[in-house]
């Protein structure tokens, strides 16, 4: 019995358990794609959730992390790198999730529900952005005060 | 002949240690990744994921998809699956539900960010599988970052009413979050006890106490997430934590306010409900204008009945504002996770089911609007939420005759019930006995 279960882990490099669970995952997946394909909107489906997989690593990353190597490469070893990273990090994300606001990308649904514009987003998130960027500074500012006057 | 086989020693190489940059040990250099912070970040998904997964089904069975015309997902099969009726108290449960799927979801953009930033080296590992079960658990994966992907898209998009995607919300949110919950859960199962164990590895208090100077990367990891050749780091642990917890602190900051009533409400600077329309008894927030839905003043002027089906009965605004009427304070919950509580006075439901000939507690209801387009143009209730006294065919709010936008001249509320099932510009009321 022993020997055939260690049989098996080599063959296949887990226990049986984690094939069953993996046939499980797979099979209740399948079964929600024939659900896809009943409502007829699987083409559509499938390129979004293709998309979805590739979007983080084949194009957010590569964008976040050239900005970064960019700002990295600006700065120096200057130790205010993060005091810059972190603002413009958050200011990106709000824009990442809120384009369809701020852009006014959604304006003709947004007024046909909503009945306002959209028009104040941009100008929110702009001064979101600045007070970001401000709060960053001011602590750097505060920090470096603090550094300078311990030493002394 | 020396050129030949330098020709298959690169060839060999590339065989053995993979295509040159991503996929080489080398390339991924950040002195911060490792088995103990991609734990950390996993389980703070996962516990987030878990109020937004329970939510979200809940919000499933809340449409009482079993009434003819309510369910949004006809052919689910098996997935739409519920364990109960859709209750009408306690009156803030949607509210609450659904406002924590909404807010929770965009709380944990910046975790799930993070976390797909965490693990990146392992998508280019080589070879791409060590054994079978490893490929098959990689070939998960796909599902997993895919459906999570696809769930927060379409969930962030839809709120917003950016409707880019070529297929109906709610059948492709419905399917995407089995695909991924499926995906999910074997990931949990594998991995769990291997992120315990990670989390040990280090001790959290003390990793919040070391600043830039102490940071050291973690040991090595047959998993190959700590970098081989790791850079100096240019920020802490807890520098990157308090970055990703900052994140999620400012993505909750400025939504929740949408739930909220009161000047709180203001607060919610990047939400698309979290808008101040003014200070009078209709300013609060319209969810579908009348003009985008088709309804003008010709339909709901003096010449507007409202229709009771079976019983021939048709009513003036005069005769429903002579019935009696009732005042609650209600709260309106969309499935967007916006809400606001308001006063509404109107006929009890259960009062036109009896001029209707129909006795409350035992017929359901399918109400049919003026609107020309859009979804939601009826809906039905559920017998137990037809007999629920504060469940009313509301005429007025907080004092006033309720706006057009708001659903003049008669709307629905219902406790408890979704947005969209308190039907706005009311046409026709059709009591029908229910089947058990």
């Amino acid at each position: 019995m022993n020997r055939r279960a260690g049989r098996w882990r080599r063959a296949y490099g887990a226990g049986p358990w984690h094939l069953l669970l993996l046939a499980a995952c797979f099979a209740l997946a399948a079964y929600a794609a024939t659900r896809v394909v009943a409502a007829g909107i699987w083409t559509g489906f499938l390129v979004w959730f293709v998309g979805a997989v590739i979007v983080h690593d084949l194009v957010l990353f590569p964008l976040y992390s050239t900005a970064d190597i960019a700002a990295r490469a600006v700065s120096g070893r200057s130790p205010a790198i993060n005091h810059l990273r972190v603002p413009a990090g958050l200011s990106g994300l709000l824009l990442l999730v809120w384009f369809p606001l701020v852009l006014r990308a959604s304006e003709r649904n947004y007024k046909g529900a909503v009945g306002l514009s959209t028009a104040p987003y941009l100008a929110r998130w702009l001064a979101i952005t600045v007070a970001l960027f401000a709060g960053s500074g001011l602590l750097y500012a505060l920090r470096r005060r603090g550094k300078r006057t311990s030493r002394r | 002949m020396p050129e030949r086989r330098a020709d298959e020693g690169r060839a060999g190489a590339w065989w053995r240690d993979g295509p040159p940059g991503p996929f080489r040990p080398g390339f991924w250099r950040s002195p911060l990744r490792g088995p103990w912070l991609t734990s950390v970040l996993g389980l703070a998904l996962l516990a987030g994921l878990v109020i937004v997964a329970v939510t979200g089904l809940l919000s499933y069975a809340a449409y009482n998809p079993r009434l003819p015309g309510n369910d949004m997902t006809p052919g689910k099969g098996l997935l739409g699956f519920y364990l109960f009726d859709w209750p009408t108290r306690p009156v803030w449960l949607y509210r609450v539900t659904q406002g924590a799927h909404v807010v929770v979801g965009l709380t944990l953009v910046p975790v799930l960010l993070a976390k797909l930033w965490s693990v990146i080296p392992k998508l280019f590992v080589w070879p791409p599988a060590r054994s079978i079960a490893e490929g098959i658990e990689r070939a998960s994966l796909v599902l997993l970052v895919g459906g999570a992907g696809f769930q927060f898209a379409t969930g962030i998009l839809n709120i917003q009413l950016f409707y880019v995607f070529p297929f109906s919300f709610y059948p492709a949110h419905l399917y995407g979050a089995w695909i991924f919950l499926a995906a999910l859960a074997v990931h949990v199962a594998v991995r769990l006890p291997r992120a315990i164990r990670a989390l040990r590895s280090r001790d959290l208090r003390r990793e919040l106490r070391t600043g830039l100077d102490g940071t050291r990367p973690e040991p090595r990891d047959p998993d190959g997430l700590v970098a081989a050749d790791p850079a100096p780091p240019t920020m802490s642990r807890r520098g990157l934590l308090a970055f990703v917890g900052g994140g999620s602190a400012m993505m909750f900051g400025l939504s929740a306010g949408q739930t909220l009533d009161g000047p709180l409400r203001r607060t919610a600077l990047l939400a698309p409900h979290g808008r101040v329309y003014g200070t009078g008894p209709n300013d609060f927030q319209v969810n579908k204008t009348a003009a985008s839905l088709g309804v003008g003043a010709a339909d709901t002027g003096a010449q507007w009945r409202l229709v009771l089906a079976g019983a021939g009965l048709r009513l003036s605004r005069e005769d429903l504002l002579r019935m009696p009427l009732h005042t609650y304070a209600l709260p309106i919950a969309c499935v967007e996770g916006w809400s606001t509580e308001q006063v509404w006075t109107g006929v009890r439901l259960a009062d036109l089911a009896r001029l209707a000939g129909a006795a409350p507690g035992s017929v359901m209801v399918t109400v049919r609007s003026l609107q020309r387009v859009g979804y939601f143009g009826q809906a039905s209730l559920s017998a137990g939420q037809v007999a629920d006294p504060r469940s009313l065919l509301a005429l007025r709010v907080n004092g006033a005759d309720l706006s057009l936008d708001h659903g003049f001249p008669a709307r629905i509320i219902v406790p408890n019930a979704p947005g969209v099932h308190n039907t706005k510009w009311v046409r026709e009321l059709d009591f029908r006995p229910e089947r058990p």
